[in-house]
């Protein structure tokens, strides 16, 4: 398999990155065979997109040095690394969704007929490459008519295009149903077999422990561990990622749900672009229950979220009511007084203002009501007080009630947020990818709380695009695509595979 | 009104039409691959006044035409690297750089009439040329094929500049920087080159309309653009930044406000609703705009700076 076993691919070694206040790497060592799939697992702000943003160019290393088959380098910018043969999947795609495949591939390359393009050349050499590893694509069609696998695809052709030989893939599979990790997993064998060299970047251990070759942790800047998925399971890498015991299970009493608190009936709701992203969607949630929403991103679960915490309008006929209250069209006021709390998807857009402190963020829906403000003057002694004793309860690391929201961490933010939101003890909680972007710990935590509303008797609808997560919390699971419920299942029915289909598509029962 | 929809006149108000849209349509292309690109440029106005200033002085002090066209178009090129070292080597917000832009043209422009010229003065306007046996055409050969070089240079602009956009790799850089300029750097591909690069043609096609204006009416006044600039940047819009669609909007402008001249000096529109006639091309334009508004979007990184993080 591995061509050259002596001279490893890659060797990174002693890398050491500063940023003002923050030390991003410390004496990093990575080490990249050919035939190799290599994990970088840690957490978000271990160090692991530094590393990387080094190896790509992007960033300069103050110390320690990169050798590429066993040649020292000094990587100074993305040509030069992709001149190298290093090529890198970011996890926010790096596409231009108005321009083809063919077009996206060919951006940045030497064209044989310049100063004109030469699409129908690149467009065949496309083909040759999709045949060897599988990556059926179209390259005249423009990219955003693209699902989001596809658009990996184009990713990993333009990588290949180049002749990369060493690909780094930054959280590939973050936006893939079950079934497209599957075939993800079956191109990077492909590639594997071809002597490609892989560094796989990932938080979701499963996966990690499914493909890996070898696996270094990362934990505040340093390798902290180095390990194999023979010598490791998923607790055990848990433990090195985190820096303590973590229960990836948590403890979800057995409780009998009570009447419907959410119902939804009929509803149909408009996207942005005016396509029906909600279609005829019945939905029932009942007090003492979380049901969670899974579905791959884009298919209706952010309107329906918006719709319920009346953010945005539904079409006629649609109806949505908490506690039995209509809301539909009335305006987020009105949901809130009904009993909803919602943590959104966006959370700096939607669920706190950056430039706002701590303090007037967890007052931010109430600063108008009797106990925080009289004759129109807010009481910042009670605010004060009040803000105090939930950033106490909902272990908000922060400075300070003064600090400006937008310097906390991504876990802390989202904290603050559930803080405000389960302070006025609501009956509904929908929460909307409430762990994104958030560490283990904090994700832990949150997932604690939302619980601890269930098992006091609330109804909570969670939306999320980690189906661990759902698997792991949720006591129905209802999975969305194209605007409707595919089927929900009870939480000790569910399987991956089964929820993996409806994911794609594919009816319950009917043939796949 | 019957006096209007006689061959003759209704041919030669096309003919107007087309000649008042030449303008238009450079400022217009032009401005569309600098927006192509992610740069909005609100300065084109300014830009316009200045090579008008400098093509009719040029003209006016030297007789030469031909010279007058290479200055109006350099001073275009000129505000171009001064446009693109603004917004993109010091990465200043567009909207308030072009409206800095448009002003200082607006001042510098005048300031430079009075001090250098003062009394307006007639240069000689642009030489119609009339193609070979099309011209003779008749009434056709009027409004089609009797126009200056100028006008017959805008119109084979649009093929041009599709071309530019879409079939070379400059134009795919292009469109990449104004849809996605972190997608294009991470492949090696220069945001700031391409986008200079493409605030300079734009400048530089401004600085053209510019000129196309001026030596089409043979002299110069202050404020002698009287909002064209901005006209031409509503039609980046309106053509929903395709070339033709640009061209669709000028020539729709040129025809209204050469039927609006018409229609005056017919004694259609009386004397006294004269003013507010003035206005028909800009309300028709934004009406049509209105009503046409696609839901195209504009380039995603429009007036985004692009730096890396």
């Amino acid at each position: 398999m591995a061509t050259d076993t002596d001279i490893p691919m890659l060797e990174m070694r002693g890398i050491t990155k500063r940023f003002p206040g923050v030390l991003a790497n410390d004496a990093v060592d990575l080490t990249v065979r050919s035939g190799e799939v290599h994990t970088l697992l840690g957490e978000n702000g271990a160090g692991k997109s530094t590393l990387m943003k080094i190896l790509f160019g992007l960033y300069q290393p103050d110390e320690g040095e990169i050798r590429l088959n066993g040649e020292a380098i000094e990587v100074e910018s993305p040509s030069f690394a992709i001149a190298h043969g290093i090529g890198m999947i970011h996890q926010h795609f790096m596409l231009v969704p108005t321009l083809t495949v063919a077009e996206n591939v060919a951006l940045g390359t030497r064209s044989t007929r310049w100063p004109l393009t030469d699409l129908p050349v690149v467009s065949r050499r496309v083909e040759e490459i999709s045949e060897k590893f599988g990556l059926a694509i179209d390259p005249s069609i423009e990219v955003w008519k693209l699902a989001v696998g596809e658009r990996q695809r184009v990713e990993i052709i333009k990588a290949l295009y180049r002749d990369a030989r060493l690909l780094v893939l930054d959280e590939p599979t973050a936006v893939l149903t079950p079934q497209e990790v599957e075939e993800f997993f079956g191109i990077l064998n492909e590639m594997r077999s071809t002597g490609h060299g892989l560094i796989f970047i990932s938080h979701k251990l499963r996966e990690v422990v499914a493909i890996s070759d070898e696996i270094t942790v990362l934990r505040n800047g340093r390798v902290t561990g180095h390990t194999t998925p023979a010598e490791s399971d998923r607790h055990q890498l848990a433990t090195m990622m985190v820096g303590r015991e973590v229960s990836l299970a948590p403890d979800r009493p057995e409780i009998e749900p009570g009447e419907s608190r959410l119902v939804i009936r009929n509803l149909v709701v408009e996207s942005d672009r005016g396509t029906t992203a909600v279609d005829g969607l019945d939905l029932d949630v009942r007090a003492g229950e979380i049901v969670g929403i899974a579905g791959v991103s884009g298919n209706g679960q952010r309107e329906l979220a918006e719709v319920i915490a009346g953010l945005r309008d539904a079409e006629t006929g649609s109806s949505v009511q908490i506690n039995g209250v209509e809301v539909v069209g009335l305006g987020a006021r009105i949901a809130r007084d009904a009993g909803l709390a919602y943590v959104p998807e966006e959370r700096m857009r939607d669920g706190a203002i950056g430039d706002f402190t701590v303090s007037e963020n967890l007052v931010l829906v109430d600063h108008g009501s009797e106990e925080f403000s009289r004759r129109g003057l807010l009481r910042f002694g009670v605010i004060r007080r009040h803000s105090q004793e939930l950033v106490d309860r909902f272990e908000v690391k922060t400075p300070g009630l003064d600090t400006a929201t937008s310097t906390l961490s991504g876990g802390n933010i989202q904290k603050l947020i559930l803080a405000r939101e389960l302070a006025s003890g609501p009956t509904v909680l929908l929460a909307a990818q409430p762990t994104r972007g958030v560490d283990i710990g904090a994700a832990e935590y949150i997932h604690e709380q939302i619980i601890e509303q269930r098992s006091g008797g609330a109804a909570a609808l969670v939306v999320s695009e980690d189906l661990d997560e759902l698997m792991g919390i949720a006591d129905r699971i209802a999975v969305m695509f194209e605007g409707r419920i595919m089927g929900i299942v009870e939480i000790e029915d569910a399987t991956r595979e089964a929820l993996g289909l409806m994911m794609a598509g594919v009816h319950e029962g009917s043939p796949a | 009104m019957s006096d209007f929809f006689t061959a003759t006149v209704l041919f030669s108000t096309l003919a107007a039409g087309i000649r008042l849209s030449t303008p238009f349509l450079f400022a217009g292309l032009g401005e569309m691959v600098g927006q192509k690109s992610g740069v909005l440029n609100l300065g084109v106005e300014g830009v316009m006044l200045l090579s008008a200033f400098f093509a009719y002085w040029t003209a006016l002090s030297t007789g030469s035409l031909w010279l007058a066209v290479l200055v109006g178009t350099l001073v275009g090129l000129l505000m171009g690297v001064v446009y693109g070292l603004i917004t993109v080597v010091f990465h200043a917000e567009q909207g308030i750089s072009g409206i800095g832009i448009f002003l200082f043209g607006l001042g510098f422009s005048d300031l430079m009439f009075q001090e250098k010229v003062g009394t307006p003065k007639f240069t000689s306007k642009l030489p119609s040329v009339d193609i070979p046996l099309l011209s003779d055409i008749p009434h056709v050969g009027v409004a089609f094929f009797q126009h200056s070089a100028m006008t017959y240079a805008a119109f084979v602009m649009v093929p041009l500049v599709m071309i530019l956009l879409r079939r070379t790799t400059f134009g795919t850089n292009v469109r990449a920087a104004g849809e996605n300029p972190e997608s294009a750097d991470s492949l090696g591909v220069s945001v700031a080159r391409i986008r200079f690069s493409a605030i300079v043609i734009g400048n530089t096609l401004a600085g053209v309309a510019g000129t196309a204006l001026v030596l089409e009416l043979g002299i110069f006044q202050p404020n002698l653009t009287a909002g064209r600039g901005f006209i031409a940047i509503a039609l980046v819009y309106f053509g929903a930044w395709r070339a033709p669609g640009v061209m669709a909007g000028a020539l729709l402008y040129g025809v209204v406000e050469a039927t609006v001249i018409t229609w005056k000096a017919l004694g259609i529109i009386p004397r006294s609703l004269s003013d507010i006639s003035a206005m028909a091309p800009a309300v028709i334009t934004i009406a049509a705009l209105v009503i046409l508004a696609r839901r195209v979007k504009p380039p995603a990184a429009l007036t985004q700076p692009f730096s890396r993080h």
